[in-house]
């Protein structure tokens, strides 16, 4: 059976306030799943119905078909969350969090010790495994809390923005975690705000704003939806280029379909044919002796998309 | 920066839902765990220097005052050591220790976000509760056998071969039936608020003074017997040391000035009375806590 998570009607109204307003999203088989949206979009919320930290005020979530409000045991046996910055019983360690969290998910000792040291080492830990973590850092006791969603190596990971409260450093490490967690048969649910993460980690995407779901599609979708198969590139060059060089010189180059000028030495190509198109653009370009610099994807169609769907709720 | 290695698979033996412990263990496992946090503590350390305060003031009173009437009609017997300075002070350890380790057991998880951590395994509510409520006895049992001890080491140094009674042990007893009436109000206040300093404090103003004042103005002005207060029922904690059991009911009448009569009115509970309140308070109070933790939102 393949990992799943579905939201069915689900709501939430904090007195006259709705919070989310019957989500029904159905998130099926191994893959990363990014939810977007802006601060009180409704992220955290139905990431917390789903862990049963709250109650719906209509529908349901499910976890690998499971009703999480009806069997949360049940529910949550094969799902590690991670839900904004949990804090651990201050006198513990690592391990002995690590040791309570096993113990209590049904995981064996020995099997326990050798996940825990897995788990510590790839969150890069170890070194504070004796520590008691009610001295740790925001940023330390993050990454004992992220190596305790994965101990129990669950076939569904819940992750409400991840990277919050580390540093740049840790925020990158976090990121290959995130990266290094896909696998075959896994399905992680993670909510951010940052695009570039998104596009990053996941393979598809759901974006929600005011407590609904805008859309819900892979990323390479979201690209055709908003361009149809042409790719967006941003070209710099090296001094001023004229309107005459880009009509004559760039704009009549095989799977161009549009040029925009952004500035006096910046313009934004529409190329298609993929990747083979690009690079047979770039060539010609670079033959071309026009003074190009640089030649990258523009403002991520993600982006584009969302600012826009954002915008509209506005 | 490191290359991030996807995890190798744990092997599962069969079905991962039958994997996860039954609600019984999961409750001993976590008040394992949640009792080791308790022995670690601050506050343990503060629970132990108070008991240790209680015991050393004792043991000065005997020592010093040792000539004294008072103090050798107290150690006249170990019936009369033990029913004073057993049931006197087990109470007031056990409503410290209450306050202490139960008064932010719930309320701590929502403040402090440790049930972000705990609530996101695969767990019951009634068993993270239970897990908590059997820690915080455990942790409290400590407390009490503390002060046992220091009662003993009296004991025996001053009443020589009758140190331990049989008296002490009904006591005793009866002392646990308290705690478990007393763990579960705090319990109730803990789940009641979702901040720890309000659930300390009135649990503290509650058995500390509150409901000995409000038992004093219901005896004295409303001539009521007070049945539903729990420290009217912890009278029974000293009687298994008296050779005679304190009347239900006594009327005391008085000629005042000019003549006027005073008619005051006492009660004290009846063994079984006091059983009843006190197993009363625990069922109401630790039920009616655990309604509210299942219905309160980490949000």
């Amino acid at each position: 059976m393949s990992p799943s998570l579905e939201a069915v009607d689900l709501t939430k109204r904090f007195g006259t306030f709705t919070a989310l307003d019957h989500l029904n999203l159905k998130i099926d088989g191994a893959k990363c799943v990014g939810f977007l949206g802006p601060n009180g979009a409704g992220k955290t919320t139905t990431l917390k119905m789903f862990t049963d930290l709250i109650f719906p005020s209509e529908g349901e979530a499910f976890i690998n078909g499971i009703s999480v409000q009806k069997d949360r045991k049940r529910a949550l046996s094969d799902c590690g969350d991670l839900i904004e910055t949990p804090e651990i019983y201050p006198s513990l360690t690592p391990l002995e969090a690590l040791e309570m969290s096993g113990a209590l998910r049904g995981m064996r000792p020995e099997e326990i010790r050798s996940r825990s040291a897995e788990v510590l080492a790839e969150v890069k830990m170890s070194d504070w495994v004796h520590q008691k973590v009610g001295r740790f850092s925001k940023g330390m006791k993050q990454r004992v809390n992220i190596a305790a969603s994965l101990l129990s190596d669950p076939e569904v990971v819940i992750l409400d923005e991840p990277s919050t409260g580390l540093d740049p450093r840790g925020m990158a490490e976090v990121r290959n975690i995130v990266r290094g967690l896909k696998k075959e048969n896994r399905l992680i649910f993670m909510s951010s705000h940052i695009l570039s993460e998104v596009v990053d980690i996941c393979d598809e995407v759901a974006l929600i704003d005011h407590g609904k779901l805008l859309f819900y599609d892979s990323l390479s979708n979201v690209s055709k939806r908003l361009t149809g198969n042409a790719t967006s590139v941003q070209l710099s060059f090296v001094g001023p280029i004229g309107d005459d060089a880009l009509a004559s010189q760039v704009a009549t180059l095989p799977g161009v379909t549009g040029v925009t000028r952004l500035d006096a030495q910046r313009a934004k190509l529409m190329i298609t044919g993929g990747a083979a198109g690009q690079a047979q653009v770039l060539e010609r370009l670079a033959a071309a002796h026009l003074g190009l610099v640089s030649f990258e994807p523009s403002q991520s169609a993600l982006e584009e998309l969302y600012l826009q769907e954002i915008s509209k709720g506005d | 920066m490191s290359t991030a290695i996807p995890f190798a698979p744990v092997a599962r033996g069969g079905s991962t839902l039958g994997e996860v412990p039954g609600t019984v263990q999961q409750a001993l496992l976590l008040s394992r765990y949640q009792f080791r946090d308790y022995l670690r503590s601050r506050r343990f350390i503060l629970m132990m220097i108070i008991v240790a305060a209680i015991g050393a003031i004792l043991s000065f009173v005997l020592a010093y005052f040792n000539s004294a009437a008072a103090v050798q009609g107290l150690l006249s017997s170990s019936n009369a050591f033990y029913g004073s300075a057993w049931a006197g002070g087990v109470t007031i350890v056990i409503i410290f220790a209450g306050i202490i380790f139960g008064g932010d057991a719930i309320a701590g998880e929502f403040q402090n976000k440790t049930g972000y951590f705990l609530m996101g395994l695969p767990i019951k509510r009634t068993t993270v509760y239970v897990g908590k409520f059997l820690a915080a006895l455990a942790a409290s049992l400590v407390a009490v056998f503390f002060y046992l001890a220091i009662l003993l080491a009296n004991g025996a140094y001053y009443l020589h071969g009758s140190a331990f009674p049989a008296a002490l042990g009904e006591s005793f007893l009866i002392s646990l039936l308290y705690l478990f009436a007393l763990l579960g109000s705090v319990f109730l206040f803990s789940s009641l608020f979702k901040n720890s300093l309000y659930a300390v404090l009135v649990v503290a103003v509650l058995f500390l003074f509150g409901f000995s004042l409000l038992q004093g103005i219901i005896t004295d002005l409303v001539k009521v017997e007070p049945w539903f207060i729990i420290t009217y029922a912890d009278q029974v904690i000293g009687y298994p040391f008296l050779s005679t059991l304190p009347p239900h009911v006594s009327t005391v009448t008085l000629m005042g000035a000019r003549g006027a009569i005073l008619t005051t009115t006492s009660w004290n509970p009846t063994y079984l009375e006091g059983f009843a309140i006190m197993i009363g308070y625990f069922v109401l109070t630790a039920f009616a806590g655990l309604w509210l933790f299942e219905r309160e939102e980490f949000t």
